[in-house]
């Protein structure tokens, strides 16, 4: 029996692949969010009216800020420090590179909550700080006390750690640039600072934003720890307000509200910018960075 | 303007291997060499020591009157400082296998970065310089296309008109063609026979003996670190001398 197919062309109409696990397993999750969110609202315990009224409550929205205030800054001086460090590391300076090698075992050994102790207890230390110059003497002194404030102790303390682990994030990133665009950019005569910005920075990029981003969400959550030495963040403000009240789970609603809300921010920001980081190599998000042009393509 | 190309002595050594034996080499002005060799012979990495990508550990690379990579001081080469080197190395395009175009730029980008960074020339100048070098090449349809949405073929062109973008004296290609399909060969060779033709100082690295043959002033053969044998194109092609070139050449014919 011949069972070749007739030799015409059969108008047959292509169905794609039925996904029916996606279906079922969104049936499954929706169910669970579902019974998940109808026990946190109906649960009186929550007691929601209480996280609402609280929510933008003035010291709550202070502390908001002082969160901010604080990673902005540990994680520009952060990632400006680890830039260096990193340059610094891979540097052929031996000096150089054994100082920041140095450096980045000593932070990273030390927990955070204890540097944090030390900075702003460093008046046990060395109560008074001076400058002098030999052959003339003292030319200006501070107490140490009145330079450590809290907050200068908490960025002294959030800067060190942080910019300790931007340079292994920034270092790994450098390290993943192929070879062939160094010398690409020496061949055509770039000197050594533009090679770097030009060159090895923004393709290093591409590798550094994934963990970079973990590490400015977590300096974010990182900064809570700045409560044990009054200082009033978001988390601090809370508390202040339920060893008041006792509304202790609804107040720590309050900051975990805010927490998420600063996080998603990070998120989005973070995809924006590896969007921008990643043309030239993801095609389809390469277009929102194609630079406008008179001259058109004309065919591919 | 083209400049000649002078080495003497060129030795390099990989962790005790010695590379490179005591090159002496002369490159005519307005001459394109072609280096051949099996793989291992040091072709590639005698190019490399021209624009200093490879520090030599002794011997002296002269472009035109300039010496590469050091200063002389009595009887010492003092190597210069990074900066310097770049601006010497200015005037010597590279081209590599591998093409290496920066992909995070488009086409256009690539061709006037280092022009407008480097030398400072204005962006109309610049502009007009590198939409006309890609237009020899054949790529000005491309200008706004990312690197990596092109044939090998077409980033080795873009790679051609970038390196000339510089207005360099001289120009390196090492192994231009290696990484390419071969359908995509004849392009980029016919830029290269092209820019022959207008009288650059070309040194060619390949394994190309058609284009040696037909445009080669002088083809030098190459092996474990020594240049066995020079002659021009028909001479060293048709009527080897040294038994390796012999074996060399019925093994790539």
């Amino acid at each position: 029996m011949n069972t070749r197919p007739s030799s015409e062309r059969p108008a047959l109409k292509i169905i794609e692949h039925r996904h029916y696990g996606r279906w079922f397993s969104a049936l499954v999750v929706l169910l669970i969010l579902g019974f998940f969110a109808s026990s946190v609202a109906s649960n009186p315990n929550f007691e929601w009216d209480v996280v609402l009224q609280n929510l933008t409550e003035d010291s709550i929205l202070s502390g908001v800020m002082m969160t901010i205030k604080l990673t902005c800054i540990s994680v520009v001086l952060g990632f400006a420090g680890g830039t260096v460090l990193a340059f610094m590391r891979l540097s052929a300076n031996p000096v150089l590179s054994w100082v920041s090698w140095g450096y980045i075992w000593f932070f990273r050994a030390v927990p955070m909550l204890v540097q944090l102790f030390l900075w702003y207890n460093i008046a046990t230390l060395y109560p008074k700080l001076s400058l002098t110059l030999p052959f003339y003497g003292e030319i200006w002194s501070v107490k140490t006390n009145q330079l450590i404030s809290p907050f200068s102790a908490a960025v002294i303390a959030l800067v060190m750690h942080q910019s300790a682990y931007a340079a292994e994030i920034i270092r790994a990133g450098i390290q993943s640039v192929n070879v062939g665009q160094l010398e690409a950019a020496k061949a055509l005569g770039y000197r050594p600072g533009q090679i770097f910005r030009q060159t090895i920075l923004p393709q290093a990029m591409r590798a550094i934003l994934p963990p970079a981003g973990n590490e400015v969400i977590g300096q974010l959550k990182t900064t809570a720890v700045v409560s044990v030495i009054a200082l009033q963040d978001v988390l601090y403000s809370a508390q202040i307000i339920y060893q008041r009240t006792y509304e202790v789970v609804p107040l720590l609603l309050v900051a975990t509200a805010w927490y998420l809300l600063m996080t998603s921010v990070l998120s989005i920001g973070q995809y924006y910018v590896e969007a921008f980081y990643s043309r030239g190599n993801v095609p389809d998000k390469a277009k929102w960075f194609r630079p406008k042009s008179k001259n058109r393509e004309l065919s591919s | 303007m083209s400049e000649s190309i002078t080495l003497r002595g060129i030795r390099k050594q990989f962790s005790g291997k010695t590379i490179l034996h005591d090159v002496d080499l002369d490159i005519e002005a307005g001459s394109v060499t072609v280096i051949l060799g099996p793989s291992g012979s040091g072709k590639s990495t005698l190019l490399r020591c021209i624009n200093h990508l490879e520090k030599v550990d002794a011997g002296t690379v002269h472009v035109g009157p300039e010496l590469i990579g050091y200063r002389q001081k009595g009887q010492h080469l003092v190597e210069l400082p990074e900066a310097k080197i770049a601006r010497q190395r200015q005037k010597i395009g590279m081209v590599f296998q591998q093409f290496n175009l920066f992909p995070h730029r488009t086409v256009l980008q690539n061709v006037m970065d280092a022009p407008l960074r480097i030398l400072n020339e204005s962006v109309s100048v610049v502009r007009e310089r590198a939409i006309a070098l890609l237009t020899r090449v054949g790529l000005e349809h491309r200008i706004n296309a990312w690197p990596r949405e092109l044939s090998g073929g077409q980033q080795q062109r873009v790679a051609i008109a970038r390196a000339l973008a510089m207005q360099p004296e001289v120009i390196l290609f090492d192994e231009p063609t290696s990484a390419l399909d071969p359908e995509l060969v004849g392009d980029v060779l016919q830029v290269m026979k092209n820019l022959a033709q207008e009288g650059m100082t070309m040194v060619v690295v390949t394994h190309e003996i058609g284009f040696a043959r037909e445009v080669a002033d002088k083809i030098i053969f190459m092996d474990q670190g020594r240049i066995v044998e020079t002659g021009n194109s028909s001479s060293l092609l048709d009527t080897p001398q040294h038994p390796r070139l012999r074996e060399f050449l019925s093994s790539v014919l």
